[in-house]
């Protein structure tokens, strides 16, 4: 179970190779599904179009959960990809990891937390854009002091809770079952018995682990437009 | 972190801002996390998630559209119907005017027939009353003039002789009349 990441510095910048790669893993599986799903689009949908109309309504349900089809609808596309994305990557990590020279190089990039703290930024980066460009500079303070004047410090705490939580809520739990079945698949390599004991709480907790993935990748799409409807409409 | 991460930056400034962050943060699978991210987004917006927005808002449209011309029909059809429906009422009710109007001109027509009937029957009736009473007053006035001459001649019998029937004519058709008029 001891690993550690490999590294990389490109110019004078560090990065994680094995993050880049599982990053664009994910990106291509999820572009993937999605182009292979949108092909011979018909009036009358089969197949995969079913599944991808699906999701996009799904992802409707929470925006319009949040806030009015009018204002929501150009966080459409974000909300797609950003719950594909989050439950491809969730789901990366579970079948196998794979080390090589004590180097963990295949696992959920969701799992890394610079990389879900980095989804969470962006997403409350981009609530703070919204935010200022559909209210404008003077409403977008205005939330601020929304109820009572006096809540401003704790608003602006909230932001930076937000971020936090967001990132962290994702990236404990997606690591933590890593963890897990990496722990079962050490005592499943260990022996024949042990191999005997794993296998059924391995079985459990993989599926576990899946449901956890989509509910997390659900969670993370659904804060996202919480977030996003507290900046952007007024009514809050 | 951030903290610890300026007040690093400020002791460190001269080995340069990159550097100073490398030893602590991976920056670039920050910056690589959201270039895949946005590159994913556009892509999948412009390869998958457009078209199929698109579709579903053209089936969207065509539901509304068949809604529309399905609500359109149906009260086009309601429309006829109740069109219809006047006129098989009036179709009934000119059936049931043309019976009542036969109706009534065969009674009229059968009262006509009998009152012509009857008046015939009447005319008839008189005519034939008439042509009795002047049989009647042709076959008194027949008989009358044999009794006058029978008389005559029986009188001239009792007389023996010859009674003018023209001087006395006159006197026995009196005789007759009274005698008539006394039974």
């Amino acid at each position: 179970m001891e690993h550690e990441n490999p590294e990389l510095v490109l110019f004078g910048i560090s990065f994680n190779p094995a993050n880049i790669m599982m990053l664009f893993v994910t990106c291509l599986i999820v572009f993937i599904i999605a182009v292979l799903s949108t092909r011979r689009m018909q009036m009358k949908p089969t197949g995969m179009q079913n599944f991808m109309e699906w999701i996009m309504d799904f992802v409707k349900g929470i925006i319009k959960n949040n806030m009015d089809w009018k204002t929501g609808g150009r966080f459409h596309v974000l909300g797609i990809t950003l719950i594909m994305f989050v439950f491809v990557a969730n789901m990366l990590g579970l079948p196998f990891s794979i080390q090589w020279d004590h180097k963990l190089w295949w696992k959920s990039p969701t799992a890394d937390p610079v990389i879900a703290m980095t989804l969470a930024a962006t997403v409350v980066i981009l609530t703070h854009y919204y935010g200022v460009k559909m209210l404008g500079i003077k409403g977008y303070f205005k939330t601020y002091i929304q109820p009572m004047p006096f809540l401003a410090p704790l608003k602006v705490i909230e932001e930076f809770a937000n971020t936090l939580t967001l990132g962290l809520r994702l990236y404990g739990n997606i690591f933590a079952g890593e963890i897990l079945i990496g722990l079962l698949a050490t005592l499943a390599a260990g022996s024949f018995g042990g191999f005997i004991g794993a296998i059924l709480p391995a079985l459990a907790w993989q599926g576990f682990s899946i449901f956890i993935g989509a509910i997390q990748a659900f969670i993370f799409v659904m804060l996202t437009m919480v977030y996003m409807s507290h900046k952007v409409t007024t009514d809050h | 972190m951030f903290l610890d991460t300026f007040v690093l930056l400020s002791s460190n400034a001269d080995s340069g801002f990159l550097s100073s962050l490398n030893q602590r943060l991976n920056l670039g699978d920050i910056i690589a996390t959201v270039v895949f991210f946005t590159l994913l987004m556009l892509l999948l917006k412009k390869f998958a998630w457009g078209p199929l927005m698109g579709i579903m808002d053209q089936r969207a449209e065509m539901i509304a559209n068949e809604i529309e011309a399905a609500e359109q029909s149906r009260l086009d059809s309601q429309k006829l119907l109740e069109e219809q429906r006047a006129l098989l009422k009036e179709a009934h009710a000119n059936a049931q005017s043309i019976v009542e109007n036969a109706k009534k001109q065969g009674e009229a027509q059968r009262e006509e027939l009998i009152q012509t009937t009857r008046a015939e029957v009447g005319r008839m009736k008189d005519n034939a009353a008439l042509e009795i009473a002047t049989e009647k007053e042709k076959a008194i006035a027949a008989v009358r003039e044999e009794f006058v001459s029978l008389s005559i001649m029986a009188a001239s019998k009792v007389l023996g002789k010859e009674v003018s029937e023209e001087d006395n004519r006159a006197l026995i058709e009196e005789t007759i009349v009274k005698a008539g008029e006394g039974r």
